[in-house]
């Protein structure tokens, strides 16, 4: 581009030669912009990335150093020890995502179509739980799981708790300290990164094709089938990929409403490092929870696709 | 409880004194410095490739543990303690027995709630410890065990008896000569906790609960006990339970006591391991009773009649948390003479009648009866001789016992 501005003739002479010669700087441009990002990446992505990778290849004590001895074998020592608890990850964090998408695709509906001037609040109920910390959120929920309290007195009368407990989700007459506690947790605490992406997906459907449908004698369901849902698939896509991502790492809720039979691998990762310090089975897990998550995102997405992933 | 002779040094200061003859620093000098070099080499080959990212031993600091004294130039001091550690005015604000420090000596102390957790302080203050820099803080209060493996890296100062002449005199017999800190060389004692059996009375509808026993094996109690997630605390509980001594145990008494709590969690016994959540759940009734901490108790007692305790007749666990002087620290002096003014009764007691753990001061008891005649009287406050009696600490182990006794625990939690 800007040589062929160079080369073609000045249409008039005294602007060429006012205009400024073209700068080789010029080219360099999109390089200095991208530099903070670049740099970023590098100090605090790669870096520690690099540093996890090393470690996870060390063996030492914390009086004796860690060298670097290439022992790999930390690996799959890691994997065979710790299995069940990376496969329970795995089960309630997509629990967790199958129902945030359960209950969020319905309120991001009702907020994009339906709910009118309430539309900025409804929205505003959604995040408003962000504005407390994570730590709250959930032990708001030992308030609400409490034994006496009426949550599970509705359930037992019920014989809910019978069901789930025949499943193994519950233990007897109660919900704290069992599976069910730690998925509902995670379902609530992740809710919001289902509904937004939903939200914004759906709120972009323009609202004649709905009419065009109906005027094309589609019921009300089909239109939903043959039309909304192929639109909203980018929301759905990348909602349960912020939901399922961080839900398996997380360790707070599987602590604080689990028991001992409720422990993910995040609970492991942080015990592995604080309390043990074994730091090289520590990086060597968190290594294989990335692969692991890694390997289970790229399924999803070469299943579901990614053309317009917002 | 011995006396303290102005003219003869007490076995403390003897202590201290044969362990600066027999353990000096200097003959570690060398070592480091070829360490340094060391990793100072292992630096210059490049971040590029994994094999250069090794951790240098974090054994003692390289360029050594003391940074320059600037007590007399810098009338401060910094003080990291835990959260609700300290006594405070009805505002809220203010912290009155520092308040009275700072009258006194002019020093102004910079006070930080910033430990909530041994094990994440531990992993907080590592790095900067490790590679022997100053952490900005010149006393930190953590556990005695945590306080063992600082002692043993070498990332703790040797404070000076000169400047504690209250903390060698007042200190309870109970909590002189530990084993990981002869004499106490490096540290003093905050504050003990004893762990106790507590129980919610309207959750348990009756049942008697005398035991650590009964909580492990009392099928009416099936998921609701709690136990604690601290390693020493409920190991040590169920050793002293199984008439073993948590003081003086085997790796095979070790693994009998981890057989028997595995037993309990097998059979879905164990509700939970907790931190300090315990709390809510005893108070809700959630854990109708469960291993607690003496001075959440005291507490959570004020607020709910239910909430009771009782100290087995097989004994506690009573472990100190201790104040420390981290390497590099840039006020040694000033916080050696906080430490000192917390061992005077006044001080002490107003710490005591606020916050209700075990106080490790002596002569503390005429002055908190002023204050507080039923905080004198409560044992888990000022311990009587028959709590003394049955109160024991979990003996220190080697940082292999530490690793392999942490791991087998953690399997047992759910890992």
């Amino acid at each position: 581009m800007t040589t062929t501005l160079t080369e073609a003739p000045p249409p008039v002479a005294s602007t060429a030669q006012q205009r400024t010669p073209p700068r080789a700087r010029g080219r360099l441009t999109p390089y200095w912009l991208l530099l903070p990002g670049v740099l970023w990446l590098l100090v605090f992505f790669l870096m520690p990335m690099v540093y996890q990778a090393s470690t996870s290849v060390q063996t030492g004590s914390l009086e004796e150093g860690y060298q670097v001895t290439w022992h790999f074998a930390t690996y799959w020592d890691a994997l065979s020890e710790y299995w069940p608890q990376f496969v329970r990850s795995v089960l309630y964090a997509g629990s967790a995502t199958v129902l945030c998408l359960l209950l969020g695709y319905p309120l991001a509906y009702l907020i994009a179509f339906r709910a009118g001037r309430w539309r900025t609040l409804v929205l505003i109920l959604v995040i408003a739980p962000f504005f407390t910390s994570f730590l709250i959120r959930t032990l708001a929920w030992k308030t609400i799981l409490a034994d006496g309290g009426p949550v599970v007195g509705a359930l037992n009368t019920l014989h809910v708790l019978d069901v789930t407990s025949w499943l193994g989700m519950t233990a007897g007459d109660r919900v704290l300290a069992t599976p069910l506690a730690v998925v509902c947790g995670l379902t609530y605490n992740f809710l919001p990164f289902m509904i937004l992406p939903l939200y914004t997906s759906l709120e972009r459907i323009d609202g004649r094709l709905h009419e065009a449908a109906g005027d094309l004698y589609a019921t009300p369901f089909t239109t939903f089938r043959k039309v909304t849902l192929p639109l909203s698939m980018p929301g759905v896509v990348s909602g349960t990929l912020l939901t399922f991502i961080p839900a398996s790492g997380d360790y707070i809720n599987a602590d604080l409403l689990g028991s001992t039979d409720t422990r993910m691998i995040g609970n492991v990762i942080q015990t592995q490092f604080l309390r043990i310090l074994d730091y090289p089975t520590a990086a060597a897990l968190s290594f294989l929870l990335m692969a692991a998550i890694l390997l289970v995102v790229t399924l999803y997405i070469r299943k579901s696709g990614t053309e317009d992933l917002v | 409880m011995e006396q303290y002779q102005p003219d003869r040094p007490s076995p403390a200061l003897r202590a201290a004194a044969r362990r600066s003859l027999s353990g000096g620093r200097a003959a570690l000098a060398r070592r480091s410095l070829l360490r340094a070099s060391a990793g100072g080499a292992l630096a210059l080959g490049g971040l590029g490739t994994l094999g250069a990212c090794g951790i240098p031993p974090a054994g003692r600091s390289r360029g050594g543990e003391r940074a320059e004294d600037r007590s007399a130039k810098e009338k401060t001091v910094a003080f990291s303690n835990w959260t609700e550690y300290m006594d405070v005015d009805d505002s809220g604000k203010r912290h009155p027995t520092l308040e009275a420090f700072t009258r006194r000596t002019g020093i102004e102390v910079e006070y930080t709630e910033d430990i909530n957790d041994n094990n994440e302080f531990f992993g907080k203050i590592k790095p900067q410890l490790a590679a022997g820099q100053d952490t900005g803080r010149d006393i930190i209060v953590l556990t005695d065990w945590l306080a063992a493996r600082l002692i043993r890296l070498g990332w703790v100062q040797k404070l000076d008896p000169a400047n504690l002449p209250h903390a060698y005199t007042n200190l309870s017999a109970q909590f002189r000569n530990p084993d990981w800190d002869p004499g106490h060389a490096y540290s003093y004692p905050w504050q003990a906790v004893s762990t106790v059996v507590a129980y919610n009375r309207k959750a348990l509808d009756g049942i008697e609960v005398t035991s650590v026993s009964d909580l492990l094996d009392n099928p009416r109690l099936k998921g609701r006990v709690g136990f604690l997630a601290e390693m020493r605390d409920t190991v040590g509980m169920v050793l002293q339970d199984m008439g073993k001594e948590a003081a003086a145990f085997t790796g095979d008494d070790y693994d009998a006591a981890l057989a028997r709590i595995q037993k309990a969690v097998d059979r879905g016994q164990i509700r939970r391991f907790t931190g300090n959540d315990y709390t809510a759940d005893l108070n809700s009734g959630d854990l109708a009773a469960c291993l607690a901490w003496a001075g959440d108790v005291v507490q959570l007692q004020a607020d709910n009649p239910d909430v009771g305790h009782i100290v087995p007749d097989s004994g506690c666990i009573t472990s100190t948390d201790v104040l420390l002087i981290p390497n590099k620290a840039r006020h040694k002096t000033n916080a050696e003479r906080l430490i000192d003014y917390y061992y005077e009764p006044e001080p002490a007691a107003e710490l005591a009648a606020y916050i209700n753990y075990v106080c490790p001061v002596d002569g503390v008891k005429a002055e908190l009866e002023k204050i507080d005649a039923d905080a004198a009287n409560n044992p888990l406050i000022i311990p009587d001789r028959d709590l003394a009696a049955k109160s024991f600490a979990f003996r220190s182990l080697t940082s292999e016992e530490e690793t392999a006794y942490e791991e087998k625990f953690a399997k047992l939690t759910g890992a």
